[in-house]
């Protein structure tokens, strides 16, 4: 095993260990030893706003289980696993808006990652600094934009793209996969995910683009210095280091992908029904509470949907979870690529 | 100095009392009739300088909650309240007719412009997902020497809670036993095929740009937006188009209960348009406040007379007349 040395003794791995822990680890020298009550004063008053947060959290969370008491009570846990969602009657079941939050998000991210990615590497790695300037602005602007008038362009713009062109297309060459299956009406899984793409895509990449210019150059010129071609060091030391940060935009993201409402709600086709094709028209669980809650009367109903809600959220922290598992687990074995040792 | 100040907000505190204090009366609910409540609310507090209005658009669920909870002077829906419902109120409430509306059934069927002929059961089947192809005899039969094509039916529906999804599917309950026993009438159901716009502007959108679509939205959204509507059979067996004049007919002729719970769909009048319905104003009988109560039924009464000459414009439908006498016997209930 050849080992790459560089900075002076400092192996790759311990390198990669100070990309990922940029933060020194030892605190600076604590000013314990003089004593101010001013400065105590500050600290604890500090103290109080996080707080405030966990108190803000823990009374959505109360609020949000005693208003669906009733629903909880009727339905209990079928309400998570039964798909009827029927206000006359007033049966009520979350699988198939569960469903289609999960899928258009995770479509979405299957999107927007690679794009977001490729996009960022290049505003940091490859372009000039005035067209880094110029679309950094642009994609901003992106991010800005509200999500009633993605949703508008989607119903008039997207959707028939999607219905002449696109989904056809993806029927001819990938109909054998049930994914692209069954009649196309151009709204549905499908259009909501390549929406929700696009409002994704522009955190993942202003996000990224700051994390890998933050990659102090002195690495990756160590990097050219021993035989590295540019995509070489991007790929060993760029993405290696700012794999936390990057992984940290995908989350950020995915979170805005489950919880977007307008948008979705106007392109996604509003069907409560679970179907494997991305052609098929589906709901979300954020869509379904902004059409019905207006309009909500009875106590049950309004239970339910409240409960929705609740669903949402613990969805949101769940995946949220699994993704910080995730990172954890792959930084948690640090070690330098293999590849970089194939470079030598 | 501080003499003079206290002088002075002393004066301005008597004077607020001295002169008629402008009364602000809120109401919420019904998005329906939204643009003719503006125009009323405009032009009465142009007549009546000391009575404004603040109306919030919430939808008629919302309305029948902030009312029930008095949080608002009035409350406004596009669907009666249910006996339940009356019954959970802190008071007496009064359902008031305003204005009336229709709903068109608008399709998208390449070379066929309005006046597609549906029957109440085609209509009924093609909604409940069993009747799937423009060119199935059963709507050929009505439209003689129309060529319809091969395409399948795309049915669209409104996705959020609406006024509108009310009186349609109140329509197919009333025409269809097996819609009113499977899907009910609400202003959301669990519809059993097809795609949900949101909106209006989600219907015609989808609307318009699918070929083989049909799909249903207010009247007078789609004459506005250039929508193709369908001329539906009456109870009488009458093909009619959707009009203003024949959507008032549907409340002409039939008897209207003392209370105004009354749903007008599928009317014996048979010049009547059969999805028609009124959006009624939700008022206490006994009003809490003296000044209020006033300006309100003082109100109420403008609009069922003076007020209906601005529907037509706003393409809703005028009340009729002897409607119109039953409220002012209405009015003299409410105590103030």
């Amino acid at each position: 095993m050849v080992r790459i040395e560089i900075e002076g003794g400092l192996d790759a791995f311990q390198l990669n260990r100070r990309c990922v822990k940029a933060a020194p680890v030892t605190r600076p020298l604590s000013p314990m030893k003089r004593k101010d009550t001013g400065d105590f004063l500050f600290k604890q008053i500090l103290k109080i706003f996080p707080l405030l947060i966990l108190v803000l959290m823990g009374a959505i969370l109360f609020q949000l289980v005693s208003f669906s008491s009733l629903s909880i009570k009727r339905f209990g846990f079928s309400f998570l696993i039964t798909s009827t969602w029927d206000p006359v009657f007033e049966k009520f079941g979350a699988l198939p808006f569960i469903y289609g939050t999960l899928v258009t998000s995770f479509v979405a991210l299957l999107i927007a990652v690679p794009i977001g990615l490729g996009a960022s590497i290049y505003l940091a790695e490859y372009a000039p600094l005035k067209i880094q300037k110029i679309f950094s602005s642009l994609i901003d602007l992106l991010a800005a934009i509200p999500s009633v008038i993605y949703g508008l362009w989607g119903i008039f713009v997207l959707v028939p793209i999607m219905r002449t062109h696109v989904q056809p297309f993806l029927g001819k060459h990938l109909g054998f996969l049930p994914f692209f299956q069954g009649p196309n009406y151009g709204v549905g899984f499908l259009a909501a995910s390549v929406i929700l793409s696009i409002m994704i895509v522009p955190f993942i990449i202003s996000v990224s683009r700051e994390v890998i210019s933050a990659v102090p150059s002195v690495y990756k010129e160590a990097a050219y210095a021993v035989g590295a071609t540019r995509w070489e060091a991007i790929q060993t030391i760029v993405l290696s280091c700012g794999k936390q940060g990057i992984i940290g935009s995908v989350i950020l993201a995915l979170g805005r992908a489950i919880g977007e409402t307008m948008a979705v709600t106007m392109i996604i086709g509003n069907n409560v029904k679970i179907s494997a094709s991305l052609f098929s028209p589906g709901y979300t669980l954020s869509s379904v509470i902004a059409n019905e809650f207006a309009e909500a009367a009875s106590k049950l109903y309004l239970s339910s949907l409240i409960e929705i809600g609740l669903v949402l959220l613990v969805v949101s922290i769940v995946v949220n979870i699994i993704a910080r598992v995730l990172i954890w687990s792959v930084t948690k074995h640090q070690q330098f690529s293999p590849n970089a040792a194939k470079i030598i | 100095m501080k003499k003079f100040i206290l002088a002075f907000m002393m004066l301005m505190v008597a004077s607020a009392i001295v002169s008629a204090a402008p009364v602000l009366i809120n109401g919420a609910g019904a998005t329906f009739p939204y643009p003719i409540y503006s125009k009323w609310f405009d032009v009465y507090s142009e007549i009546n300088k000391d009575v404004h209005f603040n109306y919030q658009s919430i939808g008629s669920g919302g309305g029948i909650k902030q009312i029930t909870a008095k949080t608002v002077d009035f409350g406004a829906s596009d669907g009666p309240m249910t006996t339940a419902q009356l019954t959970e109120a802190p008071g007496r409430l009064y359902h008031i007719p305003t204005v009336m509306g229709a709903v068109a059934v608008v399709y998208n069927v390449p070379g066929i412009e309005k006046g597609l002929k549906l029957t109440e059961d085609v209509l009924a089947d093609i909604f409940m997902g069993r009747l799937t192809k423009w060119n199935d005899p059963r709507i050929a039969s009505a439209n003689p020497g129309v060529k319809l094509s091969n395409t399948d039916i795309v049915v669209v529906h409104r996705s959020d809670g609406s006024g509108t999804s009310y009186i349609f599917t109140d329509y197919l309950s009333s025409v269809s036993s097996d819609w009113k026993s499977h899907v009910g009438k609400a202003t959301s159901v669990n519809w059993p095929v097809g795609l949900g716009g949101k909106g209006n502007e989600g219907v015609a959108g989808f609307v318009k740009q699918t070929p083989g679509s049909i799909g249903y939205a207010e009247l007078s959204y789609a004459i506005k937006n250039g929508l193709s509507y369908a001329f539906l059979k009456n109870k009488s067996g009458k093909f009619v188009e959707p009009t203003l004049e024949s959507t008032s007919k549907a409340a002409e002729g039939v008897t209207i209960p003392e209370d105004f719970r009354v749903s007008i769909v599928n009317s014996s009048n048979p010049e009547a348009y059969p999805i028609a319905g009124f959006t009624w104003l939700l008022i206490y009988k006994n009003m809490d406040d003296p000044v209020k109560g006033k300006a309100i039924v003082g109100f109420i009464k403008w609009a069922i007379h003076d007020g209906q000459k601005y529907t037509s414009d706003l393409l809703y439908s005028p009340l009729p007349s002897e409607v119109v006498k039953m409220i002012e016997n209405k009015l003299t209930q409410v105590k103030y």
